[in-house]
Order: structure tokens, then sequence, then C-alpha cells
């Protein structure tokens, strides 16, 4: 049998629900929440401060350094060790050059920017929950950027391309399995600045995949348009 | 076909489409792309004839000379003092910009400032890569003594100094307050006790409604 209706009930174009709101951590210098469906991602910005160690300074631009952390009561199954591994070694650095092209920090030579990401609730999607909610984040702090990123993880549940997936699809085992797909896109430009993939597609899902994140990837921009926004709306 | 899609004063995001037609000039915070100029940080919208800009909302603070800033002394060098920014950068106070007076040969520099002492001083140089240079020679230039320090966001400054201070003489007026603003977002604030905190709070309302109109009558108010 193959996956003929989703586990949630959504269109298979259907993305879950989302909510952002910016300068939720006020010690920080920017700050947001993004969250789509069960999966919640909170960022927030440090810096431009002095680059340690210092062999890792750049004397053109500042650096962009992201730190990924799943909480420990966050997962599905058993408590998320704290600390970090390999996961979110890896995950941190995908972050970096997703966020990287879109942003402008030749006026920080020798400088950081600091973006620390922290996952409270996690149903799948979390490198592009982060990665929206790090968008925002840099915007609210006020970088120098050319636009925001949106990201989504698409995939193909049994042989049924889907937007959004969630964590029972990403477990599917039933035929044709699961293929998990992380993109993030530049809305203005479709430039993709993440494209990862766990399982099997042929060319032709692939492009049908790409072309379905960015029309997607839209939607998502305007929730993070509008969280900006919004936050300085309120108290006339 | 030519036209600005966003009004003037409107909280614009980056990325966002602000203009269309080449007859449009990207001013400050802006960039083009093809036929659209389109918003490069947060700000707010603003159209001045064909140029379009932007009022930054936020942003980290970038050294410029001449800006008066607020630093901590970090360090005691051979010929001058390190001091702390409130930025990735450290600026340096060198020995014949720091006083009049003269300083001997050999004389211990802690005479003069000393470790975690806070001075108001403008900034003479910035070179490519942010090495700063310092002054204390100008008027109201000098050590502040007593009081506390506060941090603001550094793209507030101008709304809480107001146009040729006016927004601080009022604050000024309102508490009896000493009150000095640094470019680089720390305000040195030296009050009563029972004044101190009406102080911080009109700041904090001023940094909080800076892109809100009538802010100048809010500000008033508090101090009834």
């Amino acid at each position: 049998m193959s996956y003929t209706k989703r586990f949630d009930g959504r269109q298979f174009e259907e993305l879950r629900k989302m909510e952002a709101k910016v300068g939720v951590v006020p010690s920080a210098q920017g700050s947001a929440m993004f969250k789509i469906g069960n999966t919640v991602a909170i960022a927030a910005i440090r810096g431009p401060r002095e680059v340690r160690p210092r062999f890792m300074q750049d004397p053109t631009q500042g650096l962009l350094r992201c730190h990924y952390n799943m909480m420990p009561f966050s997962g599905h199954g058993d408590r998320v060790r704290p600390g970090g591994g390999r996961r979110s070694k890896e995950i941190s650095m995908i972050m970096e050059k997703a966020l990287r092209p879109v942003i402008n920090l030749s006026d920080f030579p020798n400088a950081m920017i600091e973006v620390h990401v922290e996952l409270p609730q996690t149903d799948a999607g979390t490198r592009c929950a982060g990665i929206t909610a790090a968008a925002i984040a840099l915007a609210h702090a006020g970088y120098e950027m050319k636009d925001l990123v949106a990201s989504v993880a698409l995939g193909k549940v049994g042989n049924q391309i889907v937007a959004d997936v969630n964590y029972d699809e990403e477990a599917y085992e039933g035929e044709g399995g699961s293929t998990d797909i992380p993109l993030a896109i530049v809305p203005s430009t479709g430039e993709v600045t993440l494209l990862q993939l766990d399982g099997e597609v042929t060319q032709e899902e692939l492009k049908k995949i790409i072309e379905l994140g960015t029309k997607v990837a839209g939607d998502i921009f305007k929730v993070q348009q509008q969280a900006l926004k919004e936050s300085f709306k309120e108290t006339a | 076909m030519e036209k600005v899609s966003v009004k003037n004063r409107d909280v614009v995001v980056p990325g966002e489409i602000l203009a269309t037609g080449m007859g449009f000039v990207p001013g400050n915070g802006t960039y083009r792309e093809g036929d659209n100029v389109r918003a490069a940080r947060l700000g707010l919208m603003g159209v001045e004839g064909k140029v379009i800009k932007l009022t930054p909302l936020a942003g980290p603070y970038v050294h410029q000379v001449n800006d008066r800033i607020i630093a901590r002394v970090k360090d005691i060098l051979m010929t001058g003092w390190r001091l702390d920014t409130n930025s990735a950068y450290s600026a340096v106070l060198g020995l014949a910009e720091a006083t009049s007076d003269f300083i001997p040969r050999g004389a211990d520099l802690k005479q003069y400032f000393d470790i975690d002492d806070w001075v108001i001083c403008k900034i003479t140089k910035v070179t490519s890569q942010k090495l700063i240079d310092v002054s204390m020679k100008g008027p109201g230039l000098r050590k502040l003594i007593g009081g506390r320090v506060i941090k603001v966001n550094p793209a507030k400054v101008p709304r809480i100094i107001g146009k040729e201070g006016s927004m601080i003489s009022l604050i000024k007026e309102g508490t009896g307050a000493d009150i000095q603003v640094g470019q680089n977002g720390l305000v040195w604030i030296k009050a009563d006790p029972e004044k101190d905190p009406k102080v911080e709070g009109a700041i904090r309302m001023i940094e909080e409604k800076a892109h809100l109109p009538g802010l100048t009558e809010k500000v008033k108010e508090s101090f009834k």
C-alpha cells in the first residue's frame, strides 16, 4: 500500500500551522521564535564580538557562528543527551552555510556574530525551523541582509512527494520508505542555500521537490515578514 | 512602470520590494536588484524625490569618526590606555590625546585613568580593520565619576538625544540628573537615588517607542 493520505490529515502540499514572534529573548540583540506544527525553534543573536580562538579570525569580514541545540526534553523518545554531538555539530555548520549568503558582515572584520538556536519541542524539520527562526532573529538584530531565508523539509513518503514532513512521516517504513529533503530558499532570488537528502529520489522527483519547496517557502517568508512588522505595531 | 510599493514611514524588512523602476535611486539601507529597489535591513521607509532610503530600527554600533562614545578603561599600555567600547573592537587613547597636563617620562598612568574608569571621548580615527583612536580633547569630554552606565540600542541613540539635544535636556530638566549619551549605545546617568529609576524609565520608553509619533509628550508626562 502506498501513502495516499497523510497521517495528520494535511494536503500533500500543505504546511503545518506556523507561528512566529520576535523579541522573545530580551537580553539578546535580536531574537525570534518560529513554530511549525509541534516543532518550536528559538533563535537569539549575540555580538559582534572578538573571535576566539584567535586563529579563526578573518581580517576581511565578520564570521557567522551558529549553535544548534535540542533541549533534553524536546524529542520523541528518550531524553536528548545535553551537550554537542556529531549531529548538532553538522547542523550548526549547515545553518551557517544556509544563512551566510544573505548577510553582509564586511563591517565587522575580525569579529563574529553568534546565532544560538534552541529547540524546546521537536517534531522533525528542526534544522529548517532553526534556519527560519535565525533569519528572523538576524533581521531583528538589525544586520544588513539582502533577504531573509525561508527553510522547510520536503520529502517523499512512499511514492508521494510531500511538503513539511513531520516525525511520523520521517519514520515511515511502508513500501517506498521515507526520504527527507531539507531545503532553504532565498525568496527574492529563488537561490537554494541548503539542500540535503536522506533517502532515495530520482532526478525528476528531486526537481519537482525543489520546485514545490520554492513555492511553499513563499508562505514561510510571509510569516517571517509579518512577525517582524508586527513587533513595531503594537502600543500606539 | 514605475511605482513606490511601500508607504512612507512604514516598517520594512530585508528583501522587501520598496520601489519598482530604473528611475529610483537606492539610498542608505537599500539595494537594487534588476528593476526593483529592495530593503537591505529592518527599518523605516523613506522617500525623498527619487531616492529611496531607510532609517534603521536596530543594528550593532559601527564606529565613525567624530562620534562621542562612552568607554571603559580595560588596560593600561606603555603609552596610553585601551578602552572597551561596548563592541567587538577596543579603542586606544594615546598619551598626547588624554590630557593637556604634562605627563613626565615614566609616570604611573593610573593617576590619570585607572582600570574600570569610565570616560566620554571622541573617535579621531578608524581604520578599515577597525583599529580605533580616541581623544579626550574637546568640549565636554571627561572622565565620568560616580553614576552608573546602562546599555541601550545604538540605533535609538539619535532619538534619545533628540533634535539638537531636545529630548535629553527634557529628561535633565525633569529630573535634575546628569546624563551623557554615547553613540555606541551606552548612557551614563548620575542622579538622586529617587530620581534615578525615572531617568532610566524615560530612556527605556524612548528606546521602545522611538518609531512612534508624540514621544516628547509621553516623556514629559512620565515626570509628572
